[in-house]
């Protein structure tokens, strides 16, 4: 039940955001992400952004493990 | 976005030939039914060493949600009643929620909780709500919108629960040795790292806030024998491309707001002191429980169910002498059968 999905948030309105699923917009709520811009993406769950999905976290644990394993 | 990195099967491999080697037996348990369902997906199980055991906890809402809410619900009379699929089949003491609605009963379910606003413009509607802090901060928004719109007709049946005080309690039973735990991450992108602070310094047990692509759950195995070997439990936080160390302070805010704790009964573990969740004082109105002058009635487990050991991480789904002949998904007789993030459906469906 705690599912939730990342997304790419196309437009924000306010408090209202329009994601994109896989070519289907739907509309969401930003009421816990106020800060976020268009283009980047959101962990959707039940209609709210819960957060902010970092792009730059996401690279630099996977550069951390390919270092400490040697791989590239 | 490249998140496909996290099923690197190179690194995967690395990190699957490390955990090979261990030696020392440990049980480390998940508390999320998306790590239950992600472990037998990609049958993480079989890639472990013997040594490395993982039992599920009760991190299904579904499964922890006790039989005597869904009776209260059945016993709402002339209301529209409002909620989340997966709610729908549970078994209550003398039906479900789906039988109710086959015999005509008025029960819409909702993908997000603001939907539910919508029923309430023309019709009484009573919201069921369950879920733990990854739900929380919507309902909380959608109660918050209800008063905005100054909705009379809406109220909501709180069954919410909080997961910090249940693992606590499991600690604190002492039923059963856990040696680390594989926090659920989408609760923890809420409520961040320091709100398991307390299970390293008060039990001496790690935890790892993990993802679910099948990286993650390595990773987060990884982590936990680690701190095993090195002897420093403590709370790590893997999930750094979602989950800030303080969690999402919006979210916090607006739960803080509207909710505060209570105590509460969870299926197979108890009453849990504070691990609940009621309407604060200026939102009163919105409260079924006050509205309908609602009680709940003790009731008692199918026979022969050992959910509650399940939930515990006591007992493996098929030591449960139903499973798999009089309990099946298709005809579920626990809570852990009847959702798709139940330890049962998940042993049913991946390893059996
Ligand atoms: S198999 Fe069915 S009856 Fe047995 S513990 Fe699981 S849900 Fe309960």
């Amino acid at each position: 039940m705690c599912l939730a999905i990342p997304a790419k948030l196309i437009e924000k309105k306010g408090e209202i955001g329009i994601v994109d699923l896989g070519g289907v917009n739907k509309e969401i709520s930003l009421a816990f992400v106020p800060q976020i811009k268009e283009g980047e993406w959101v962990l959707l769950h039940t209609g709210f952004a819960l957060e902010i999905i970092s792009e730059k976290e996401a690279q630099e644990t996977i550069e951390l493990l390919q270092a400490a394993y040697g791989i590239k | 976005m490249e998140l496909n990195n996290f099923r690197d099967p190179k690194l995967i491999k690395e990190i699957i030939a490390e955990l090979s080697n261990w030696q020392k037996p440990i049980k480390l348990m998940e508390v999320c039914g998306s790590h239950t369902m992600a472990i037998g997906h990609w049958g993480i199980r079989k890639l472990l060493p013997k040594t490395i055991k993982l039992l599920s906890g009760p991190g299904c809402p579904v499964c922890v949600t006790p039989q005597s809410i869904i009776d209260a619900v059945l016993q709402l009379e002339d209301v529209t009643i409002v909620t989340f699929g997966d709610l729908m089949r549970v078994p209550g003491s003398s039906s479900s929620l789906a039988e109710a609605k086959s015999q005509g009963r008025d029960i819409q379910l909702v993908y997000s909780p603001l939907d539910a606003l919508k029923f309430a413009e023309t019709k009484e509607t009573v919201f069921v709500a369950i879920g733990f802090e990854t739900t929380i901060p919507g309902i909380a928004q959608t109660i918050l919108e209800a008063k905005k719109k100054n909705l009379e007709n809406f109220s909501i049946l709180s069954s919410l629960k909080t997961i910090p005080p249940a693992l606590k309690a499991l600690l604190q039973s002492q039923d059963i040795k856990i040696d680390g735990f594989i926090l659920p991450g989408h609760v923890s992108v809420i409520i961040g790292k320091k709100a398991f602070s307390a299970l390293p310094r008060k039990y001496g047990i790690g935890g790892v806030i993990t993802g679910f692509e099948p990286l993650d759950i390595f990773i987060g195995i990884k982590t936990l024998t680690d701190q095993i070997s090195e002897n420093i439990p403590q709370i790590q936080n893997k999930y750094s491309r979602v989950v800030k160390d303080e969690g999402n302070i919006t979210a916090q805010n607006i739960i803080k707001k509207v909710f505060v704790t209570c105590d509460t009964e969870w299926r197979g573990l108890g009453e849990i002191k504070n691990s609940g969740l009621k309407l604060g004082d200026e939102y009163q109105q919105f409260d079924a429980f006050q509205k309908y002058q609602i009680s709940l009635k003790p009731t008692k487990e199918p026979e022969g169910c050992r959910c509650a050991d399940v939930l515990k991480g006591k007992a493996i789904p098929p030591e449960c002498k139903l499973f798999g002949n009089l309990c099946t998904p298709t005809n579920p007789i626990g809570p852990c059968m009847v959702s798709g993030e139940g330890s049962c459906a998940a042993y049913y469906k991946y390893e059996s």
